[in-house]
């Protein structure tokens, strides 16, 4: 069977694809979010904000997935955290502090990696392989999983609220600070948990294409937290397949075909589909 | 609904990052009275407002008799309309004060948000994704949920800018209803036909207060023509505290 084979196959291909539908459920109901609020480029941001204590953890320790994730998991939050105090502090636009931290931080993890790296271990930090999934990082996978949902499950009102109307939900009270800031820290954790198998750059896709093709699909932001999942698991499925005949790494190969959903999504989906409007305003001329 | 409180301004001075943009305001809100606040641009009475939510703590002064008790309509520009809930869910906002984060909404409390929804005149509007309302319709899912909030102090930002005179009108009959059942109405306003006809009490501001009692009394040619001056005069410099407190 052409789509059973790569996993009946191989062991490891079988670890990342529970890796990976792990990834598929917790990451794009946060990206969603994101893009709800217009930050669509922040995890992006994140991800390369984690790569010096990626960087710094790799050359302490090795190629070992818990201390790999602790060393982003530790940056970004600083990488988080630092942006919303700069620009409190300094009175600039949070996002300006992110670009600048995000550019230095990268610089200084590729320098990092480049010091006391080879070109092959770069790549493998910067776009995973399929081969990084082992007994560890699926723990930490599954694990990121289930604390995203618990999350998700007690955060989505506020959370709601504070994307909705900022100014009625501190009003009420409602630390909408507070809620988006430990949203912050769980998109975080899902690109430090994404990226042993998909690498720190490609993690992102899996967060932000499903969540931007979902708008699609539903009108309301729970049915697009359900596309999105759905999307995103199709998309796990199909680029590990992908990967395994067209013999591409499985990081790219994922987020391809989380693109090729975007863009069918676009083109035809119910909400929005450029081809339903073009339909639409065909009938109306 | 409990009744409410007098809220006392004690030389009250709001403002931003240490720049008064109103100050030195003493004075009373009676319990049930209905007072319009008016002034030109930038006489600070958003900022006011803002500060008997309890949004700010004034730079100065103290307000008292506020907390806890205040709903605030806040103007629409600061909402995402854009984003994808259903009318019933914005409205359903409005119990946050006893929900919360976590409490379930009960069938009951539902039924209230859907009641709210006709009683602004959008029966059948509970399930319409609230980016499809236009501007007139969107304030007035903003007085629904007002009305689940059921507050003994209401703070009206600028409710009437950007209506047809159809809701305007519903929405000032609404603003009359709250007033009959004795809450503590608080609206910034511009139209000041309106405040003559609907409006008891009127306190005028032009960053210090100009005046501040029964409407006719407050709005006086001369106190007009001083607010004018005044806003005329407004330089960037000028927001500087003069006066010693």
């Amino acid at each position: 069977m052409f789509l059973l084979d790569p996993f009946l196959e191989f062991g490891f291909l079988r670890r990342a694809l529970i890796g990976g539908l792990a990834l598929a459920l917790s990451a794009p109901p946060l990206g969603l979010f994101l893009m709800l609020r217009r930050m669509s480029l922040t995890a992006d941001v994140l991800a390369h904000g984690m790569l010096p204590g990626v960087a710094l953890a790799y050359i302490l320790a090795g190629l070992a997935v818990p201390a790999l994730a602790t060393g982003g998991l530790v940056a970004g939050l600083l990488v988080v955290l630092g942006a919303g105090a700069l620009s409190r502090l300094s009175g600039g636009r949070e996002d300006a502090s992110l670009a600048a931290l995000y550019l230095v931080a990268l610089a200084a993890g590729v320098a990092l990696l480049s010091w006391r790296g080879s070109a092959v271990e770069l790549t493998q930090v910067l776009f995973g392989s399929v081969l990084g999934v082992d007994d560890a990082a699926l723990l930490i996978m599954a694990g990121t999983a289930t604390l995203t949902w618990a999350f998700l499950a007690l955060a989505w009102r506020p959370l709601v609220l504070e994307c909705f109307d900022p100014a009625f939900a501190a009003a009420v009270g409602a630390r909408g600070g507070l809620w988006h800031l430990g949203f912050l820290a769980m998109v975080v954790l899902n690109l430090v948990a994404a990226f042993a198998a998909l690498g720190t750059l490609m993690a992102v896709g899996v967060m932000m294409l499903p969540a931007i093709a979902a708008r699609h699909w539903a009108r309301q932001v729970s049915g697009m937290a359900y596309a999105a999942v759905l999307i995103a698991v199709g998309a796990v499925l199909a680029g590990l397949i992908l990967s395994y005949h067209a013999d591409l790494p499985a990081g790219p190969a994922i987020v391809l075909a989380a693109g090729a959903f975007w863009a069918a999504s676009v083109l035809a989906g119910p909400v929005d589909g450029v081809l339903g409007r073009l339909r639409h305003r065909h009938r109306e001329g | 609904m409990s009744t409410a409180a007098p809220i006392t301004l004690n030389n009250v001075t709001c403002g931003y990052e240490g720049r008064p943009a109103v100050h030195h305001v003493s004075g009373e809100f009676a319990p049930g009275s209905l007072t319009a606040v008016v002034g030109p641009n930038g006489a600070g009475k958003s900022t006011l407002l803002r500060g008997i939510a309890g949004l700010q703590a004034p730079l100065e002064g103290r307000i008292e008799g506020a907390a806890g008790q205040v709903a605030l309509l806040p103007q629409a520009a600061g909402l995402d309309r854009s984003f994808p809930i259903t009318c019933l869910d914005a409205v359903l906002f409005g119990l946050w004060p006893c929900a919360g984060a976590f409490r379930a909404i009960s069938r009951a409390e539902r039924a209230r948000a859907a009641e709210a929804l006709e009683a602004v005149g959008l029966t059948g509007f509970a399930g319409r994704i609230v980016g499809t309302l236009s501007a007139g319709q969107f304030q007035r899912l903003l007085f629904a949920r007002l009305l689940l909030q059921d507050a003994p102090v209401l703070l009206l930002d600028e409710p009437f800018t950007a209506l047809d005179e159809r809701t305007a009108a519903d929405m000032l009959a609404l603003i009359h209803r709250w007033h009959g059942e004795g809450r503590t109405i608080i609206a910034v306003l511009h139209d000041m036909d309106l405040v003559r006809r609907d409006f008891p009490h009127t306190l005028m501001l032009a960053r210090d207060c100009l005046g501040w009692g029964p409407t006719e009394a407050v709005l006086t040619p001369e106190n007009r023509l001083r607010a004018r001056r005044m806003a005329e005069a407004w330089r960037e410099d000028a927001a500087i505290c003069q006066r010693a407190a």
